[in-house]
């Protein structure tokens, strides 16, 4: 399902001062799609092709890089992103419970958000908090230490 | 600062507000009468350290206490699961696990009555049966390490240069600024024994040579801090603890190689880290450590920060460049190597964030000093990531040589609710399963790579009996799957086909034959793939194929998966014993797949059960068993 760009004039002009900021310089389009990102909170293709434009890069080039990199993404994600850790620390803990609860209590797959644009979830890389494993992030809060039992009341939180 | 007297006037004013906090001194010179450090490490900012400091900045402010008590947000201490850690000195107090609420009694009791709060010291730093602190170098979890990477971390604030300086900090540049020609540091370095912390051990005076060889105008210092690796994040503490340290390093690997320009490249994964090297950066710059003539010696050298966006194959060190170069991360062959045509294509050296966290510590206490600890082949200390299904995870350093049973029973505490150790990763995705029959073997790159592992940056898992050897394998190929970049087929399809089968084994419908094309196929990947993650990817196969074939076995041949792990294997059933017909794992059940008389003996139907375990938990006779 694509959702319809809904980009505004001030986020066009942030994204050209970021564009002109970076112009010329070795190796720019990374980091001018991580403040893209930054700015649109996703990358669609209407803002890889004003990148693509204003770097004079071809839009091919733009998105091969966009689709390389997990950071970047193509869907919005949700008002309150989850994202359960599912390195090594973690997954011996069972942090794979973890997320099979939180799919079926939100109703999604991984990488897919809620119809009521709230949450998004994701099966993150290590974010080095093992010492708390298993963890899940939910926007830029940490829970740790979780259980399967815990998850829904901690989500709820949110909504 | 343009001198060295310069640096030696901030040390020394420094000093004695820094050396309180060094564990064995007596030194009361220092202006506080306390200074309460709080871990600002990712580990206890997770578990809410950040509320601890604004507490203790408001308790601070409201008793009228700021001119006797030095508050610090410090780097990661290591004790990571007793989090968040506070430490006060001059007594070295180690208060664990405290909560905002706890705040106010440090305060009042230690800080105003000047008596420890012995009720929130962690129960291992006090002599037991009395109320008497041990020195941290007592205490189990720190006896056996030996920091010199870390020897900062957790003691300085990292977001304050003179209080590294106050470490010897920059000492270590003026020296070889000042000392040494570029050919004497690397003769230091090669003299030292010093073997990249990324994982290879590739000798790093060694490569400093190489590019010192290479002609060109324009060189460049790199810095792998893209930690991929899942479970490990000795990088990210030592970024967040002491990135001076690194910053530092680079700076004489400049010098070195013949230099002016580094790169940090760094998981966008770590914002504090991240955060702390910008803060180190653009001080460094004010100092006058980085920028045009440092230390008034003609030599120019700065450093830019590039963020990784989360691609595995980017920590191999030709990826890394393409991606600094703005472009995909796929990896390109070697020869030509780095040092000869590297970033942009000119001469590049590559090194690990460890590798340079020791580089100042050999420049200032000598090559033979650092040569001193370690194995013959294997110098000097590492850090590892202690995880997984262990006491005390955290961050460990200790000589090579090591033995995984002194890291998992001495430092870590050994495994917990009572459970049998298995077996222990190391190396992440590229590494492999060390089982328990070698738990004495000494940790160094030789070794591991002898019993089929391998050093890698140094995460450690640890597993117990509930961890299902085949499950592990599945684990690590989904992710080299995800992770592999593509360029090659060896990698790109070969470890889809290895998941493909394990899959199918660990849902039961595998065959004995598919050991051997398991075993065929990861050999050919290993001798065909471009990179270094494709050349690595089966390890985790062939190592749990060699020390736990039996797991595979049990799964093929038995149809069962020993640790009760694989869900296709699984089987759940109801012992009409002590089921007391109570109907709650009826209700419970998502599909409908447990049905009976209320007050007699309920039955599970195999074939709807989807084995989520629901029952079982809700269960309040335990009769349900998984088998």
């Amino acid at each position: 399902m694509a959702i319809p760009f809904k980009g505004t004039k001030e986020q066009e002009e942030q994204l050209k001062a970021v564009i002109a900021a970076h112009k010329g310089e070795k190796g720019a389009t990374i980091p001018v799609l991580h403040e893209a990102q930054d700015i649109y909170g996703y990358l669609p293709i209407e803002v890889q092709k004003m990148i693509a434009e204003g770097l004079g890069v071809s839009l091919a080039e733009v998105y091969g890089i966009v689709t390389f990199y997990t950071q970047f993404s193509l869907n919005p994600k949700g008002e309150h992103p989850i994202g359960v850790c599912l390195g090594t620390a973690c997954y011996v803990k069972g942090s794979g419970d973890i997320l099979e609860k939180l799919k079926d209590i939100l109703k999604i797959d991984v990488g897919e958000c809620t119809d009521d644009g709230k949450f998004s979830l994701d099966a993150t890389r290590c974010i080095g908090a093992c010492g708390l494993a298993p963890v899940m992030t939910i926007g830029d809060d940490v829970h740790g230490r979780l259980t399967v039992d815990q998850v829904e009341g901690i989500v709820k939180q949110y909504s | 600062m343009k001198s060295l007297e310069e640096l030696k006037s901030i040390r020394e004013k420094m000093f004695d507000l820094v050396d309180m906090r060094n564990d064995d001194s007596e030194n009361t010179n220092s202006d506080y009468k306390y200074q309460v450090l709080v871990c600002g490490g990712t580990g206890c900012t997770s578990s809410g350290s950040m509320t601890l400091i604004a507490e203790f900045e408001k308790l601070i402010e409201k008793n009228d206490l700021g001119d006797k008590v030095k508050l610090v947000k410090t780097g990661c201490f290591g004790l990571c699961a007793l989090g968040p850690v506070v430490i006060v000195y001059p007594e070295g107090a180690f208060y664990s696990m405290v909560k905002a609420e706890d705040v106010h009694e440090i305060v009042e009791q230690h800080l105003m009555g000047g008596k420890v709060v012995t009720r929130l010291l962690y129960e291992e730093s006090v002599h037991a049966g009395t109320d008497e602190i041990k020195s941290l170098n007592e205490i189990d979890f720190y006896k056996k390490q030996h920091r010199v990477a870390l020897r900062n971390c957790g003691v300085i604030n990292p977001e304050n240069i003179e209080e590294y300086i106050a470490r010897d900090g920059y000492a270590a540049l003026g020296k070889v600024l000042k000392e040494m020609t570029p050919q004497q540091v690397i003769d230091t370095i090669s003299a030292s024994g010093l073997r990249g912390r990324g994982g290879a051990g590739f000798p790093t005076g060694t490569k400093w040579q190489f590019a010192a060889n290479s002609k060109g105008d324009i060189k460049y210092v790199c810095c792998n801090a893209d930690e991929g690796d899942p479970g490990a994040f000795m990088d990210r503490s030592i970024l967040e603890g002491d990135p001076h340290a690194v910053l530092e390093a680079m700076t004489i690997a400049g010098y070195a190689i013949g230099a002016c320009q580094g790169y940090i490249y760094i998981r966008a994964e770590y914002p504090i880290a991240v955060e702390r090297l910008k803060i180190a950066i653009k001080q460094a710059r004010e100092y006058g450590m980085l920028g045009k003539d440092i230390f008034g010696s003609g030599f120019d050298f700065d450093i830019d920060i590039r963020l990784g966006a989360g691609a595995f194959v980017c920590g191999e060190e030709t990826a890394l460049m393409t991606s600094i170069e703005g472009h995909r991360g796929e990896p390109r062959p070697r020869p030509p190597f780095p040092a000869v045509k590297g970033l942009f294509g000119v001469p590049t050296i590559l090194n690990n964030v460890e590798t340079y966290a020791n580089v100042p510590r050999i420049i200032l206490k000598g090559a033979e000093w650092f040569a001193s600890t370690g194995t013959e082949k294997s110098k000097g200390t590492k850090v590892f990531a202690l995880g997984g299904k262990i006491h005390n995870t955290g961050l460990v350093e200790v000589p090579m040589g090591t033995t995984m049973r002194e890291i998992i029973e001495d430092i870590g505490g050994g495994i917990p609710n009572g459970k049998k150790f298995k077996a222990a990763q190391t190396g992440g995705p590229s590494g492999g399963c060390i089982p328990a029959e070698l738990i004495d073997t000494p940790i160094d790159y030789d070794s591991l790579t002898a019993i089929g592992s391998m050093m890698g940056s140094g995460g450690l898992i640890v597993m117990d009996e509930d961890n299902c050897m085949v499950d592990i394998a599945k684990f690590f190929l989904e992710f080299t799957v995800d992770e592999s970049c593509g360029k090659c087929t060896p990698c790109r399809i070969g470890t889809k086909r290895l998941l493909e089968i394990l899959t199918k084994i660990t849902e039961g419908k595998g065959t004995m034959e598919d050991l051997d094309r398991l075993e065929e196929l990861a050999n050919a990947i290993k001798a065909g793939s471009l990179c270094g993650l494709g050349q690595t990817a089966p390890n985790p196969v062939l190592s749990t194929l060699k020390y736990f074939r039996n797991e595979y076995e049990a799964h093929i041949k038995d149809k069962t998966c020993p640790a009760h792990v694989c869900k296709g294997l699984l089987k759940f059933t109801i012992d009409p014993d002590k089921c007391r017909g109570c109907s709650l794992c009826a209700k419970q059940c998502p599909v409908g797949a447990i049905s009976g008389q209320v007050k007699s003996p309920f039955t599970i139907d195999t074939d709807k059960c989807v084995k989520c375990g629901a029952c079982m938990d809700k269960c309040p006779f335990k009769a349900i068993s998984k088998q």
